[in-house]
């Protein structure tokens, strides 16, 4: 039962980091997309894109706590005492983040709107470092278990943790430009088809590179889960690299619809590959996934309630994207 | 110049050195108390821009339809600002309460896996009402409304029976080391608490919403926009207001003997007991002295007991606060904090019974809302006054269940973090919520100023610069005049969806 909350588990992560992950990545091209004239039109494109998806999408991370201190108490405790740090400023840019994406819509004045729309974009960029940060100082065995904490700066702040970061605001950055292509072709922009397809084709390339470099990394400051990578691990990793470069290479040939689906595919193979790696070990070196879990009752529930989620939120889910695609449409609900 | 480093180093080491329990405390209050008043809004602005939009819908009235049209562009704000503070509160059971989660995780997580399911699909339905209005037929569209109701409803009543689990904790074992063996979530979810907590907190999310509306539209009459517009959206969010004052009466009577019943001590508080005996006077105001006696307030005799078991009337035996070692139960401040939170909420919640009253009877008699300065202006007040009740009840709830964070099970100090380093964060997130919440109202009243401007308001502009057609642009020193009569638009174009 605890393994199947466990995959449960991995799969919300890899849930929010398609789809929360993207909302980031679309933070980070409304940072980068240069001055107000300049910046417009991407930041149109952005704005439509996630403005009826976001809300939703960051459902996943509450999930993945909720899932975490139910299921795993001891092993969710021990995170929090050690990365309160990160932890505390991922909640501020959660705040910040949220708050001022709802603000700048709601608001005229373009001399508000971009001081909220730089709050959100600096915050898109500063979350998913710290949650990638956290992840990696998990990998990296930095979190002991036993209600003592670990150090409270060199667990987030050491190499894997940086590279895992780094690798997650990539990969956000990646995804959000895939999709971006997409939603600026359904919105007839044939000009921000070609930037956003260059921006994904960039991306690809660094996230790459940073993947690389983070695999060394790994093996250097956290060999035992590099083991697992390559040995059981492997098929997960050979399958999420092959995904990367197929998309990279529909990016190039303008193929974005299968692009998109390979690029989710090879995300989810970067976390499915983490999962595996670190089994049993919920905290390397510190606690088993079985030792964490909570009693079969609680399991039971949580998955009674994933089942519920499951007939309940996934139709909705469809619709809800079903409804965003088709707004851009225009054609449709365009005002007379 | 020398820099007193050492006498720096020594302040640094004070603070740093602070017991972190009251800042954990503190920054939970804070922030729970700063999202509450979110809560009712989620809950039931929903309802009423439904009420509105069907009326719209089913009658083609516009101004019924550009109320709900615009309330729900207010709910998108709101719900957004809702959404992050609740996360925050979800990240600080682990920042502040590490060790209550690691011990009682398996069994108060339970409920949260449920409210998860049912925010999940609030964020998914208030999306897609929100920006349904220009994009799906008119039925179909009110009938996606109806999800968010439902879920506001549900995600709430989840999250209080975790808070009431909390009170009446149930459903599990421990084994021999002092950790849950087992656990019974159905028993953890409908513990003893929840039905009555559940309750008062539904019908407090849509008093407290109704009254919240309503005051800005008696305000906006007070000040001569009189207009149908604003009389509509005054009656609908009043009404349910008046609706649920009466009920909330009753439920918090229920609530009330649940707790004289079940936590005696906490009762104790809330009616300012001492000593256990019977014939025991319901306190107005008041408090506990140092020695342990009541000073001032306004005694009415017997009614305390009365009330607690009317059957047994003014003999009913109310256990005291000295029923219970000293360490077993609130501190006199928190007792005085819970007597008087008491009696702001028992004493505001009178106050918008007989203002519901005041309502229910000028419409029996003359089939009308009430149009008097006076009346007007106690609404207009109402709004603040019943989040001031929510907050009061939530005290009573919070402070008056100390020392324990989990009745009689676990204490809040050995529940809360070790990190010295709480009183940080408590004055980061105190500043960073100050910020937010006056940005959320002054963005509010931005759109209510445009909304007024009758500038068309599209969700879908450009976020910076002017958007390509010019519209919805209003330059920031635009000082329209304010139409006489407000609200009522010349432009149809640009009011109505359909």
């Amino acid at each position: 039962m605890s393994t199947a909350v466990a995959v449960v588990l991995l799969l919300a992560l890899a849930a929010y980091a398609a789809f929360g992950g993207a909302d980031f990545g679309a933070g980070f091209w409304d940072l980068t997309a240069g001055g107000a004239e300049r910046g417009a039109a991407p930041r149109a494109v952005v704005e439509r894109s996630i403005g009826p998806v976001w809300e939703a999408n960051h459902v996943w991370l509450i999930f993945v706590l909720v899932v975490t201190w139910t299921a795993f108490p001891e092993a969710y405790a021990a995170i929090w005492l050690t990365m309160f740090v990160p932890l505390t400023i991922a909640a501020v840019g959660i705040v910040l983040r949220g708050a001022s994406f709802a603000f700048r819509k709601a608001v005229v004045g373009t001399g508000v709107r971009r001081v909220f729309g730089g709050a959100f974009a600096l915050s898109s960029v500063l979350v998913p470092f710290c949650l990638g940060a956290v992840a990696g100082g998990i990998a990296a065995g930095e979190v002991p278990a036993g209600g003592r904490a670990g150090d409270p700066v060199t667990s987030w702040l050491n190499p894997v943790s940086i590279a895992v970061g780094v690798l997650a605001v990539a990969l956000a950055a990646y995804l959000a430009a895939v999709y971006l292509v997409r939603d600026a072709r359904h919105g007839d922009d044939p000009a921000m088809v070609g930037y956003f397809r260059r921006r994904a084709v960039a991306a690809a390339v660094v996230a790459g590179v940073v993947a690389a470099v983070g695999l060394v990394v790994v093996d250097r400051d956290a060999h035992p889960v590099f083991e697992e990578l390559v040995t059981t691990a492997l098929p997960l990793v050979v399958a999420g690299t092959l995904c990367a470069v197929g998309a990279l290479l529909l990016l190039l040939r303008d193929a974005t619809r299968g692009a998109r689906v390979l690029a989710v595919l090879a995300v989810t193979g970067v976390i499915a590959a983490w999962g595996v790696a670190q089994w049993p070990d919920l905290l390397p070196g510190a606690l088993t996934v079985a030792d964490a879990a909570a009693p079969d009752g609680t399991l039971t529930a949580l998955v009674a309630a994933v089942g519920l989620g499951l007939l309940l939120v996934a139709p909705s889910f469809v619709l809800l994207y079903v409804l965003a695609q088709r707004r851009l449409l225009p054609e449709e609900g365009v005002e007379p | 110049m020398v820099l007193p480093v050492d006498q720096l180093a020594a302040a640094a080491a004070a603070v740093s050195a602070v017991d972190p329990v009251p800042w954990a405390r503190s920054q939970m209050a804070f922030t729970l108390g700063f999202h509450i008043i979110l809560v009712p809004l989620g809950v039931s602005w929903a309802a009423m821009a439904l009420i509105a939009n069907y009326r719209g819908v089913k009658h083609d009235d516009r101004d019924a339809l550009e109320l709900a049209q615009r309330w729900s562009k207010y709910m998108a704000v709101t719900f957004a600002v809702g959404a992050v503070t609740g996360t925050v509160l979800s990240f600080e059971f682990g920042l502040l309460w590490p060790r209550f989660m690691a011990q009682w995780g398996d069994a108060f997580g339970v409920p949260f896996a449920f409210e998860g399911i049912f925010f999940f699909l609030e964020a998914i339905f208030v999306a897609i009402y929100i920006f349904g209005w220009r994009r799906l037929r008119p039925w179909p569209h009110f009938w996606t409304g109806v999800p968010i109701v439902l879920t506001g409803v549900l995600g709430s009543v989840s999250v209080v029976a975790a808070n009431a689990w909390m009170n009446a904790p149930t459903g599990y074992t421990l084994d021999s080391s002092g950790r849950i063996a087992t656990v019974d979530p159905v028993r953890v979810i409908f513990n003893d608490s929840m039905p009555w907590q559940a309750a008062h907190m539904v019908v407090a999310a849509y008093l407290v919403g109704g009254c919240l509306v309503a005051s800005v539209y008696a305000f906006a009459m007070l000040r001569g926009r009189r207009d149908r517009y604003h009389r509509l959206g005054f009656t609908i969010a009043f009404t349910v207001a008046a609706i649920a004052a009466p009920i909330q009466m009753g439920v918090g009577d229920g609530l009330a003997r649940w707790v004289y019943e079940n936590q005696p001590v906490k009762f104790a508080a809330i009616e300012l007991v001492p000593e256990t005996s019977s014939d025991v006077p319901e306190t107005l105001l008041g408090r506990l002295g140092p020695d342990g006696q009541v000073e001032g307030g306004l005694p009415i005799p017997g009614l305390a007991s009365w009330l607690s078991d009317p059957s047994t009337g003014r003999d009913t035996v109310v256990q005291g606060l000295d029923s219970v070692p000293a360490d077993e139960r609130p501190t006199t401040r928190e007792v005085n904090t819970v007597h008087l939170a008491w009696d702001v909420m028992v004493g505001i919640g009178t106050l918008l019974l007989l203002l519901a009253g005041w309502y229910g009877v000028v419409w029996l008699v003359r089939r009308r809302a009430p149009r008097g300065r006076l009346f007007l202006a106690a609404v207009s007040a109402s709004g603040v006054l019943a989040v001031l009740a929510m907050e009061a009840g939530w005290i009573v709830t919070e402070v008056g269940r100390q020392p324990w964070i989990v009745y009689e099970v676990m204490r809040v100090e050995d529940a809360a973090t070790g990190n010295e380093g709480v009183w940080a964060t408590f004055v980061g997130v105190v500043l960073l919520y100050l910020v937010l919440g006056t940005t959320t109202v002054l963005v509010l009243r931005a759109m209510s100023r445009r909304f007024r401007r009758q500038a068309a308001f599209r969700d879908d502009d450009t976020p910076y610069g002017p958007s390509p057609d010019g519209v919805g642009r209003v330059p920031d020193d635009a000082r329209a005049p304010e139409p006489a009569a407000g609200g009522a638009a010349p432009d149809q174009d640009a009011r109505g969806p359909r």
